[in-house]
This record gives C-alpha cells, sequence and structure tokens, in this order.
C-alpha cells in the first residue's frame, strides 16, 4: 500500500443509502412562466413582440369571424347585413357562401342526384383501409380492400359493371400465372404474370365488357349511370387522385428503391435515371405533358381518360421521392441485417419483404406520409390541366357567378381547413404508426 | 484463463467420424487488389470443433463467411456438405439452410420477437408449419435457458441473452456445421460465461463447430483442433494441448504471448 497517499483513510461503507426524492422546486406556473418566457432581457422583450403580434392579429381576425352572416342570397347582400347589423365599415364573414355551394366545393359539377355514389365511395374507403391501417381490425376485410378500387371506379364513373370486373379478372389472370409458374422459377413467372394480364386487356377486356353489356342491357345491377371525367370537381376530384396517387405510388416507390440498390447494372440505372428524371422535373410540366403530349404518341382515335392520366403522372411523381424516402430507410440498416438473413438461407425477396422493408418503411414512415400529404396538396395543381380542383378551378367558378362576385377569404379558408382535416389526420395516424411498431425499446 | 469453463466436459458425443464436412482446397479471395486469404487448405470432418485465432485482420472471419458464401472466393474450391459452392443461388442457399452463423453483433431482427427471430427461416425456408416451428423454437429456447423471453423483442433483452437467442435461431434450422465469429467479443465479462456454456453444450452433442474466437480457456476444454491464421495464411495447426504448450512459428509465440499475457 504504499503508493496509497497518506491522508487516504481506509473506508468501509456499512450502511446503504437510500434513494431520497430530488430537491422540491418552486414549482407552479409562476415558474414555467419565469423559466420559459421571462428568463433574461432578451427572452423579455421576445415574448412581449410576440404578444403584440398575437394582438394585432387577433385584432383583425376576431371582429371578422364575429360577425359572421350564415344566410344571405349573395355578397351584396350579406355586406348588407353586415352593415346593418354593426355599423357602417364594419367588417364580417360571409359564412352563406359556404352553405349555399358546399356541394360545388365537394363534388364539383358532379350530377345531383348521383351525389351519394362518390360518398357512398368515400365511406366504403374507410372500411377498406381499417384492415390495412390497423391491426386490431380482423384481415378477413382486406378481402374488401383488394376489391375496392373496383368498386369505388364503378360508383364514381359509372358504366358498364362488366368494365370493372374483366379488369379485375386480368389481375386476376396474373395472380394465377405467377401461381403456378412459380416452382418453374421467378424469371419466367413475373414474365407471365405481367404479359398475361396485359393480352388480356389489350385484346378480350373491351370487347368482352361490351358484349357481356350487350347481352344483358343497361339495367341497375350491372349498369350504373355514366359520368364522364369532367364532371369530376371538388374534394372529389382531389380526393380520387391523391387515394388512387399514394396507393399506387407506395409499392413503386419500393420498387424503385430496391432497384437503386440492385447489384444488376441495367435495373439499378434505370431506377436512379427515372427517380432522377422525375425528381428533376416540376409536377406542372408532368401534367402538361399528360393533358398535351400524350395525345401525339397514343394512336389517334384512343380515347385515354384525363384523370386517369393525371393519375399516372402524380404516382409516378410521388414514387421518386418516396423511393429516396425508402432508400434512406434502407441505408439506415446495418449490414448485419441482411446478413443474418443470408446466413438462415432466406432469398433475395424473403430477406426483403419479411426482414429488410419492414424496418426500413419503418424508419421511413414520417418521411413517406409527408410525401403523401405534399401530393394530396398538390392534387390543386390538377387545375392547370383544365380540371376543377377546389382551391381554384371551383373557388374561381363560384366567384364568376353574379352572386358571389368579389367574395374572396372564406371560400379559401373553408377548402384549406378541409385540406388541414385530412393532411392533420394522416399526419397523426403516422405517429400513432410509429407508436404501435416501436419495438426498438432504445432508452429515449 | 480457464476461469470461465467450470465444469467437466462430457466429451462421450465427441466423436469425428470419417465423414467430412467442409473441404477448402487451394482457395484465394482478394478484396480488390488485396489478397486476404492465401491457398487457403483445409478439411473438416464431422464432429470436429476448430478454434480459428490470429491477430485482428489475419482474415478469420473472411474465412468463415466463405463456408456459408457470405464472401465470395475467387480461386479453388469450398465444398460444404457435399456441395460445391459456386454462384448458383440455389446451392447456396442450401449450403446457407445446412450452416448456422453465429455473428459478433448477434444480428437479431428487432422488430420481431424471440420466437418470431427463431422460427421465422424454419418456417419460410423449410416450411415447416408454423405450430411445428413454435415448438421446435421453444425446445431450443429451452435450451439456451430463455423460453420465458420468448414473447419478448431483442431490445429487451442482455447482450448474453441476444446472442443466446441468436445460437438458438441457428439451432432451430437443424444445421449440421455451425459457425461461429467471435460470439463472445461484444460481451461483457460476466456474460461470456453463458454464451460459452451453451457453446460447450453444443460441442457434447457432437456439434461440427468451427469458431473464431481468442477464449483459450474455451479451445482448451473443447477444440480438437486450433488453427492460427496470420496475414490470410494459415500458420500453424495443432491439437489444443500441443498448440498451446509447444507452439512452433514465431508467430504463433508472439500471438499467444499477447493474448495469454505471458
Ligand atoms: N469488405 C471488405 N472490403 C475490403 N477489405 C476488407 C473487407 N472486409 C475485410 N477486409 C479486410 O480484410 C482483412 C481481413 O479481415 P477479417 O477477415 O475481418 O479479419 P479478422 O476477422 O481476422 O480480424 C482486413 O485487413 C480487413 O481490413
Ligand atoms: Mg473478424
Amino acid at each position: 500500500m504504499s503508493d496509497t497517499p497518506a491522508q487516504t483513510v481506509p473506508f468501509v461503507r456499512d450502511t446503504m443509502l437510500p434513494p431520497a426524492p430530488p430537491p422540491a422546486s418552486q414549482a407552479g406556473a409562476l415558474r414555467w412562466l419565469r423559466e420559459n418566457l421571462l428568463s433574461g432581457p432578451l427572452n423579455i422583450a421576445l415574448t412581449l413582440l410576440g404578444i403584440g403580434a398575437v394582438w394585432y392579429l387577433l385584432q383583425g381576425i376576431v371582429p371578422w369571424l364575429a360577425h359572421s352572416v350564415w344566410s344571405a342570397d349573395n355578397l351584396t347582400q350579406c355586406r348588407q347585413i353586415i352593415t346593418d347589423r354593426w355599423g357602417e365599415g364594419a367588417t364580417g364573414a360571409c359564412w352563406a357562401v359556404i352553405r349555399e355551394r358546399w356541394t360545388q366545393f365537394l363534388f364539383g359539377f358532379y350530377p345531383q342526384h348521383l351525389y351519394w355514389r362518390p360518398t357512398l365511395a368515400f365511406a366504403l374507403l374507410f372500411v377498406a383501409l381499417a384492415p390495412v391501417l390497423f391491426a386490431r381490425v380482423p384481415k378477413k376485410l382486406l378481402w374488401f380492400s383488394v376489391a375496392y378500387p373496383f368498386v369505388a371506379f364503378w360508383l364514381l364513373w359509372g358504366g358498364s359493371l362488366f368494365l370493372p370486373l374483366t379488369v379485375a379478372a386480368g389481375f386476376g389472370l396474373g395472380w394465377a400465372a405467377f401461381a403456378l409458374l412459380h416452382r418453374f422459377g421467378t424469371i419466367p413467372a413475373v414474365a407471365a404474370a405481367v404479359l398475361l394480364p396485359v393480352l388480356w386487356w389489350l385484346l378480350f377486356a373491351g370487347d368482352l365488357s361490351r358484349d357481356l353489356t350487350g347481352l344483358v342491357g343497361r339495367e341497375v345491377p350491372f349498369w350504373l349511370e355514366q359520368v364522364r371525367s369532367d364532371k369530376f370537381g371538388g374534394f372529389v376530384l382531389a380526393i380520387t387522385i391523391g387515394v388512387a396517387g399514394i396507393a399506387l405510388s407506395l409499392p413503386l416507390g419500393i420498387m424503385l428503391a430496391l432497384g437503386r440498390q440492385s447489384d444488376m447494372f441495367l435495373i439499378k440505372t434505370l431506377a436512379v435515371s427515372f427517380i432522377e428524371f422525375i425528381r428533376g422535373v416540376p409536377l406542372i410540366t408532368l401534367l402538361f405533358t399528360a393533358s398535351l403530349l400524350l395525345n401525339y404518341f397514343l394512336p389517334p382515335g384512343t380515347t385515354f381518360d384525363i384523370i386517369l392520366r393525371v393519375i399516372i403522372m402524380v404516382t409516378l411523381f410521388a414514387a421518386a421521392y418516396i423511393a429516396e424516402v425508402i432508400r434512406g430507410g434502407l441505408a439506415a440498416l446495418p449490414r448485419g441485417q441482411y446478413e443474418a438473413a443470408d446466413a438462415l438461407g432466406l432469398d433475395y425477396w424473403k430477406a426483403q419483404r419479411l426482414i429488410i422493408l419492414p424496418q426500413a418503411l419503418k424508419i421511413s414512415i414520417p418521411g413517406i406520409v409527408s410525401t403523401f400529404i405534399g401530393m394530396f396538396k398538390d392534387t390543386t395543381l390538377v387545375v392547370f390541366v383544365g380540371l376543377l380542383d377546389p382551391l381554384k378551378g371551383i373557388t374561381d367558378a363560384v366567384r364568376a357567378s353574379t352572386d358571389w362576385k368579389g367574395i374572396y377569404w372564406e371560400p379559401y379558408i373553408f377548402v384549406g381547413a378541409i385540406f388541414f382535416i385530412f393532411n392533420f389526420a394522416m399526419s397523426r395516424y403516422s405517429m400513432h404508426l410509429e407508436r404501435r411498431l416501436k419495438t426498438d425499446h432504445r432508452q429515449e | 484463463m480457464s476461469e470461465v469453463i467450470d465444469r467437466r466436459i462430457d466429451r462421450s458425443h465427441m466423436q469425428v467420424s470419417d465423414e467430412v464436412a467442409i473441404q477448402i482446397s487451394r482457395m484465394n479471395k482478394w478484396y480488390g487488389s488485396f489478397h486476404v486469404l492465401r491457398d487457403i487448405d483445409m478439411t473438416v470432418h464431422k464432429g470436429e470443433r476448430i478454434v480459428i485465432c490470429g491477430p485482428s485482420g489475419s482474415g478469420k472471419s473472411t474465412l468463415i463467411r466463405c463456408i456459408n458464401r457470405l464472401e465470395e472466393h475467387q480461386s479453388g474450391k469450398i465444398v460444404v456438405d457435399g456441395i460445391e459452392l459456386t454462384s448458383d443461388l440455389k446451392n447456396i442457399n442450401k449450403v446457407r439452410s445446412e450452416v448456422g452463423m453465429v455473428f459478433q453483433h448477434f444480428n437479431l431482427f428487432p422488430h420481431l420477437t424471440i420466437l418470431e427471430n427463431c422460427t421465422l427461416a424454419p418456417i419460410w425456408v423449410r416450411k415447416t408449419p408454423k405450430r411445428e416451428a413454435d415448438e421446435v423454437a421453444m425446445h431450443f429456447l429451452k435450451k439456451v435457458k430463455i423460453p420465458e423471453q420468448a414473447h419478448k423483442y431483442p431490445g429487451q433483452l442482455s447482450g448474453g441473452q441476444q446472442q443466446r437467442v441468436a445460437i438458438a435461431r441457428s439451432l432451430c434450422m437443424k444445421p449440421r456445421i455451425m459457425l461461429f465469429d467471435e460470439p463472445t467479443s461484444a460481451l461483457d465479462p460476466e456474460m461470456i460465461k453463458e454464451v460459452l456454456d451453451t457453446m460447450i453444450e453444443l460441442a457434447e452433442e457432437g456439434m461440427t463447430m468451427l469458431c473464431v474466437t481468442h477464449e483459450m480457456g474455451f479451445a482448451q476444454a473443447v477444440a480438437n483442433r486450433v488453427i492460427f491464421m496470420d496475414q490470410g495464411q494459415i500458420v500453424e495447426q495443432n491439437e489444443p494441448a500441443e498448440f498451446f504448450r509447444n507452439p512452433r512459428s514465431d508467430r504463433t509465440k508472439l500471438f499467444l504471448s499477447q493474448i495469454l499475457g505471458h
């Protein structure tokens, strides 16, 4: 013990200390105020400035909201009511425009007696989403989710029931081909699963659907009144494009992300070029391409629905972004995960599906949902190709009427509020999902 | 050095047969232009317990990763359980499902429960019905002494427990050969023993094992052969008692004096 300092006294603890609570601090609202708002001269100045700004804003908004008018036939009448009630020079909100025109904001120029169809399609959307979004919903409902796109298509556009049925049969054909040929290897199975449906759709589906319709006649269970795409507008249009785009861009984005990581030169190059090209071009360019250029490329006489074209472009656009978000998730996974999957003998697709993607997608949830939200808001850009989006298309139509010429804030606020509800719901859902999938138990 | 091995080893089932499990001949591997494995010749018989040691960077991991083709070799021949490793994916997956591997950092799947970690490969690779896979998994989890953790996630377990799950996960595929790449070097000292105990039990049951490890106590107690590697080559191999008592090459002597600290 010669190298112990002389003053060190040997020490053995004979009683262990019990844990004690932290010192009682000056709790309460005052302490919070002092710490968060008034902790120094700069902080005090900023707090005062903030209060001033809020006050200024409220001063403008509160009277405007307080002077709301809910029933009037036109803007002049509405302004008159405000002046009568609150005096000369008073400002007020004319919500009467919403009360009178809300159906137009929601349905565009969709025929009024058919409003029930998009409404039903929207309600069924939640039934279809439930088993996908929530773990507790019985998984049997997934069958409905698979059928939903065809049901929704029929409800929205109407026409013959056999059109969605023959299209769905094409997918069934592809699936059956894959299941039958899978044992002979992945490549022939995938090739058959792609080629057969395409041949079916190009050569047989149209005629078959027409013949069957001719056979049974345009009767109710097989025929719904047709609604052309140019009647779509407002939120029916925005939600149709948004939901279809979201549902299609996620799988495409996953495939692009995997393609970008591939060892195969051709696949990698294709994926990278596609992603970089799409991300380098404004969405509006793609929409113009959809509305104008495609006409030149398609054989003359073919009609290719404008909403369908827009959905394709919006999907491609969102998929490129989602691919990059997922690539970030893939890159965040340690190499050991791939190695462990390989070492257990899982092939590429099983390893991706069971090990890699569940983890990469989980990491990517916030980014993916952000992309979805951005895409849903971008659906308003379809106004540039002549479709009636809720924000500009419908609002302009409302303001063009003699009754509501000159109205400004109220329609925008209404449309903005509805967008907010959808986007906020998506954002909250993504947080719920992140919590539900949290299994790493890292310390916060 | 052998304080972690505190029990008698039951050698009644440790029999080396004439059957060849792994045959490596004149195998070379490069990373780019770096010659990482040079002319490796090695025959492993069924039932052998081989410990591979050597300085860091000598190519030990690369060697055992070539055996289940996590790494590709560029020349020479590797035959595992009668199957030659070529770029044929079918053969590679067949070999991988016969050869279990335990990694230094466990590499459990954090999004799956312990039980799901263990049943995943049997269900998806071996096509075992789920019920049966669950039973097999519980059997091996009992064997590694953590059946009560089956429904937890890897992140909730200690390092030693995670490594035992990783061993159980490999065993669920009923492998004929087990590869270990420094299974204890990421563990705190008090957890090393529980993992080594599990490995000893496996050896006692006659498993063919290749272990990269610096646990010389384990090598002396369990191995029938110790291989010393340096600079991508097998420098010396011998039975453990001789290897430690009478190392022949200077490199081996230097290495042993460094890790044993005399
Ligand atoms: N993926 C790789 N690319 C390039 N060099 C590598 C790679 N993996 C390992 N090496 C190099 O190969 C040598 C052997 O590595 P490794 O087999 O991990 O050694 P050990 O396991 O014996 O420590 C080291 O010099 C290492 O830097
Ligand atoms: Mg190593």
